[in-house]
């Protein structure tokens, strides 16, 4: 039996060490045939007018308590061993990963399956707020239809 | 009857205000709470008046919808669509 995180939620306004995220998705899988690990990151612009940067806000309190749900949902769906998802707030520069989610499980559809759930429900429902900056302005970010469909299909 | 308000993300700039202690009748909706909002001001009444749809609200942490009835001391956020991930 591969041991579970104790801490499956990371909320942190300090960089990510991806090194130890996958350590912890990652080393002694035991009985997990599969790991699937997905990172999120801010583009890098290489237009003049491009993003230099962007903050995240967030709602304490309510988003870590929608990420545990979110991680409830996908345990009763699949036989997880183990889940690790990470968001960063704060201020992030182009190239710095924003999300990590990792997820083990006995097979690979289901670990496949449940890391892109997790996502699209991260996507749809958790409390983050991104802001946008340019070298002249910045800007909130609006929600895309997309993200709503992504969420839908499960 | 007290609540506690949150704003956050654009709502949060706009408004130039990130949290109110708000007085409000006893079993006020969150659609009436809304309209006593959009009152407040021009800025208030482009968020919150004519039955807002792009406006995201929680009560004690929970997503909500306009019907829900309010309580003494919920704590009430409101904030646009999120855009994490």
């Amino acid at each position: 039996m591969a041991n579970p995180i104790p801490q499956e939620i990371i909320i942190s306004d300090k960089p990510f060490d991806l090194n130890e995220f996958n350590q912890l998705i990652q080393a002694n899988q035991g009985e997990s045939g599969a790991a699937v690990i997905f990172t999120g990151a801010v583009r890098v612009s290489e237009e003049e007018s491009g993003l230099t940067g962007m903050t995240l806000e967030h709602y304490p309190g309510m988003t870590e308590k929608q990420l545990a749900s979110i991680i409830k949902e996908a345990k009763s769906r699949w036989h997880l061993t183990r889940i690790l998802v990470a968001h960063r707030v704060g201020y992030l520069a182009p190239g710095e990963p924003i999300v990590f989610v990792g997820v083990c499980g006995l097979h690979r559809a289901e670990a496949f399956q449940a890391a892109q759930f997790v996502m699209d429900y991260l996507k749809q429902k958790a409390t983050f707020w991104k802001k946008e900056h340019y070298a002249e302005k910045s800007v909130w970010v609006e929600a895309k239809p997309s993200d709503e469909k992504a969420a839908g299909r499960w | 009857m007290k609540v506690t308000i949150l704003f956050f993300a654009n709502f949060k700039e706009l408004l130039d205000c990130g949290s109110l202690e708000y007085e409000l009748e006893e079993g006020a909706t969150l659609q009436k709470l809304c309209e006593n909002l959009s009152g407040k001001g021009r800025q208030w009444r482009a968020i919150f008046g004519n039955a807002p749809t792009t406006v995201k609200a929680s009560i004690n942490q929970e997503m909500a919808d306009l019907q829900t009835v309010l309580s003494a001391g919920d704590e009430v956020a409101f904030f646009p669509p999120v855009t994490g991930g």
